[in-house]
């Protein structure tokens, strides 16, 4: 690659202009760097890169899952439901602009429509399964989205609030089909007898119904990751960013600002309800206390400190909310705190970091970072300009 | 049936049992302690449990792990159980079920508990149930009166009960309005689950000509406005409630604004009078100070509460809590948790010096319905049944106690009769640590 550009360029590179929102989406826009300045072994085709991160990912996974103990997989298969959600939703508000305090009851689409499949004397296959509750939550979605488009920050808020306070009280308003309070139990689906043996001849462990979840989890996430890091490298994910920075400019360009509203929120909404899915099959029960605002304020918190728009950033805050309230219960049982006390805790915890993360790296782990090793970056580039100019 | 003798005469075999450290279970096979199961070792068992400890089911149920704490610090200075201490892991849930299944998964993958023990909530229960059996771990005396956890042993062989059903209390007070207030013109305000369910379904059998109306609420809803008012429209002059603590609190403001006085009765889980005085204090801002509103209504009951400072139970509790608890003063929720401490040290001792997983459920389905202990009526635990206790009184809520005004009646789900339960109280053994023999199957 040549070194054509000037150093000032790969900073702002897929900005609008210089006014554009900075601090907070610098997550999102790093990747969006067209041509990298330095050299690489990677491919230059967006695809093939994303195929060789997608093994890699896969057999870091398969390592990761093997290597680790049973209640540490079923940690990580929390977390893959978490980090899909989250992954959706980093592209709708990181990518956007659009902020959602929904995305739980999308989950909870998903994850009663799991729940009910499997309910059935003959079940569908799990895949298939999995693929109408996202069908499902973007149907969903696209109801939310063509609404949603209209409306602007805290308006938009509002109303995908009404959503996450609304959609689970279906759930007991018509309790003869989804339960009610007690909700929906879910008959977890058996592993197949080729995973047995792909986990005999991995690692020789034994493939327990907990692994096989993690390993559903997993394979569902990193799917998802590998679709949306597709997309936001697209034309498609261009023009959310377009929209998301200078609606003038974007409407000017002749983008229909409505319509890719909807369709970034159709697709956070398909994540979602894969996202459900994954949280039926492994928490083993759909029921609306598992929906509540809590968990859509969860979602978007995990993203926030991982830095919006990032697909990394969303499964770093996801990974915190899933281990960091058990490492911190434990930390203050061992200080010698009784148990209720370590429980309280947590969510102290929690909010510290959160705050301590918005004051000191207000774009969030991957955007602080990219921000920082990009600065850093250009610094170098133009010492190396001003001595090349001074030679 | 040797077992059973032992049980009824526990307070004197404790005092001369020969090898027995200190009433913690009689060593008599003189064989050593192994590590027999898994979360067993030589010198320990691990329980483990869910409670809400934070969010908005905490105050009260909180307190429940701290009385279970409290009887087993002090049962493992006495010698715990077979010289093993008792360990007891509890963990928050936040009454929310994916949070139940996180912490279930740890403490049977990561800290290998031997039996869960008294996990409380029916919607959070249910997210674990399926994995606790699945994986053949013991689901002691689940804290929630659903069905669910007894009627059904094929399905749930790992699961017991452990208090009144719902629907056992339903028929129990059904009869008592059938025979003390024919005249009454009954309104029912339910919980909209089968909490409200079950209990409509037992009280439905005694007075289901005497229902005018029957108001359900969703839990969550802040109002209950509309529910009290359609009871005093339909003319209702006693108002039967399955709710929580603090639907009791609103529907008792609601009733007041309304200028509504008909007879309350609600059912033991919305009746702790400590606990919904303080809730009524806090949703009127102070206007109401106390539980005096509860004044006259009237409950039921299967342990004995701690206003009753006469009762031995209550006395070594209260011993217990002062000697190995922790701050704050008795309550009964402390009671209630140790009363399912006392239940699972009977069925630790049942399950022998080198207890199994399965051991222990063999041991409960053989003797369990045998065991004396704090509750009033016995257990219906058999291989057909894993329903706790099946008796109750109907107590009069007086300041922030009660009076019972009708004694302990047993009886069972499905239509099965409802019987005087004649027994004397049992009387609590040496130090309130029980004294079972192994079973041997």
């Amino acid at each position: 690659m040549s070194d054509l550009h000037s150093p000032a360029s790969t900073g702002t590179a897929g900005k609008a202009t210089d006014e554009a929102p900075v601090l907070a989406t610098a997550g999102a826009d790093a990747p969006s760097a067209p041509a990298e300045t330095r050299r690489s072994f990677l491919p230059q085709s967006t695809l093939l890169r994303h195929l060789l991160v997608l093994a890699a990912s896969a057999v870091l996974a398969v390592a990761l899952l093997e290597l680790s103990s049973p209640y540490q997989n079923s940690q990580l298969a929390t977390l893959t439901y978490y980090a899909i959600a989250a992954g959706g939703l980093t592209v709708l508000t990181g990518m956007n602009g659009q902020i959602s305090l929904g995305h739980g009851a999308l989950m909870a689409a998903g994850a009663y429509t799991t729940a009910l499949f499997l309910d059935a004397e003959e079940p569908l296959p799990l895949p298939l399964i999995l693929v109408v509750a996202v069908v499902v939550a973007t149907a969903i979605g696209a109801l939310v989205g063509v609404a949603a488009a209209r409306l602007h920050g805290p308006y938009l808020a509002g109303a995908t609030l009404a959503l996450a306070v609304g959609l689970p009280g279906l759930a007991i308003y018509f309790h003869d089909i989804f339960g009610g309070e007690q909700g929906l139990r879910v008959r977890a689906p058996r592993a197949p007898e080729a995973f047995g043996s792909f986990i005999e001849a991995v690692s020789g462990n034994s493939a327990s119904n907990t692994k096989w979840l993690a390993y559903v989890g997993t394979i569902c996430l990193l799917i998802t990751y590998f679709f949306l890091a597709n997309l936001v490298r697209s034309r498609i994910g261009r023009t959310w960013r377009a929209v998301r920075d200078q609606e003038v400019a974007a409407e000017l360009a002749g983008i229909n600002l409505g319509a890719w509203r909807v369709l970034a929120f159709v697709v956070s909404a398909a994540a979602a309800g894969l996202a459900g899915g994954v949280l039926a099959i492994v928490v083993r029960l759909a029921a609306p206390s598992g929906f509540t605002l809590v968990l859509s304020l969860a979602l978007l918190t995990a993203i926030v400190i991982g830095g919006l728009g990032s697909l990394l950033g969303a499964l770093l805050g996801s990974a915190l909310l899933v281990f960091l309230p058990p490492f911190v219960t434990d930390l203050g049982g061992d200080l010698g705190l009784d148990q209720t006390e370590a429980a309280q805790l947590a969510p102290f915890v929690y909010g510290v970091v959160l705050i301590v993360a918005m004051i000191f790296a207000p774009a969030g782990f991957v955007g602080t970072i990219r921000l920082r090793w990009m600065t850093a970056k250009a610094k170098r580039a133009s010492a190396r300009a001003a001595g090349a100019n001074g030679g | 049936m040797t077992a059973f003798a032992a049980a009824t005469v526990a307070s004197t075999l404790a005092a001369c049992g020969g090898g027995d450290e200190g009433g913690g279970g009689t060593a008599a096979e003189g064989g050593e302690n192994e590590a027999s199961d898994i979360g067993v070792t030589e010198d320990t068992i691990t329980l483990g449990a869910h409670y809400p400890l934070t969010g908005v089911a905490a105050p009260g149920y909180s307190e429940i792990p701290t009385g279970v704490q409290a009887y087993f610090d002090c049962l493992n200075q006495e010698g715990g159980v077979y010289g093993r201490d008792v360990e007891f892991v509890y963990k928050d849930d936040a009454y929310n079920p994916t949070q139940t299944s996180q912490v279930t998964n740890e403490l049977v993958l990561e800290d290998e508990i031997f039996a869960m023990m008294g996990g409380l909530g029916t919607p959070t229960h249910s997210a674990v149930v399926d994995f606790l059996n699945a994986e053949g771990v013991p689901d002691l005396f689940v804290a929630s009166g659903s069905l669910t956890w007894g009627d059904d042993p094929e399905t749930y062989p790992y699961t017991f009960g452990w208090q009144t059903d719902y629907m056992s209390e339903g028929k129990i007070i059904g009869e008592y309005i059938a025979e003390n207030f024919p005249e009454a013109k009954v309104g029912l305000f339910l919980q909209d689950d089968d909490f409200g369910e079950d209990g409509e379904a037992g009280i439905r059998q005694y007075i289901d000509d005497q229902i005018v109306a029957a108001e359900r609420y969703t839990p969550g809803n802040t109002s209950v406005g509309p529910q009290i008012a359609a009871l005093q429209a339909a003319g209702a002059d006693f108002v039967v409630g399955f709710n929580v603590p603090s639907y009791t609190a609103l529907s008792q403001l609601t009733a007041l604004q309304l200028g509504y006085q008909p007879q309350w009765f609600y059912s033991n889980v919305g009746s702790d009078p400590t606990l919904v005085g303080g809730l009524l204090n806090r949703f009127s801002e102070g206007k109401v100070a106390d539980a005096a509103l509860l004044d006259g209504a009237l409950t039921t009951g299967y342990l004995p509460t701690v206003d009753q400072t006469d009762n031995p139970w209550i006395q070594e509790f209260q011993r217990i809590w002062d000697e190995c608890g922790g701050e704050g003063e008795l309550t009964n929720y402390r009671v209630y948790g140790m009363a399912q401490a006392y239940t699972t040290t009977q069925a630790l001792q049942a399950a022998g010096q080198n207890p199994t997983r399965d051991g222990l459920v063999e041991a409960i389905e053989a003797v369990g319905s045998e065991w004396e202990g704090p509750v009033f009526a016995p257990f219906r635990y058999s291989e057909d049944s894993h329903m706790g206790t099946s008796g109750m009184s109907i107590e009069r809520i007086v300041g922030n106690g009660s009076e019972v005004v009708q004694d302990v009646r047993v009886t069972d789900i499905g239509d099965a009769p409802i019987e005087e339960f004649d027994k004397e109280p049992a009387t609590p053994p040496a130090n309130a640590i029980p004294d079972e023999e192994p079973y041997e199957g």
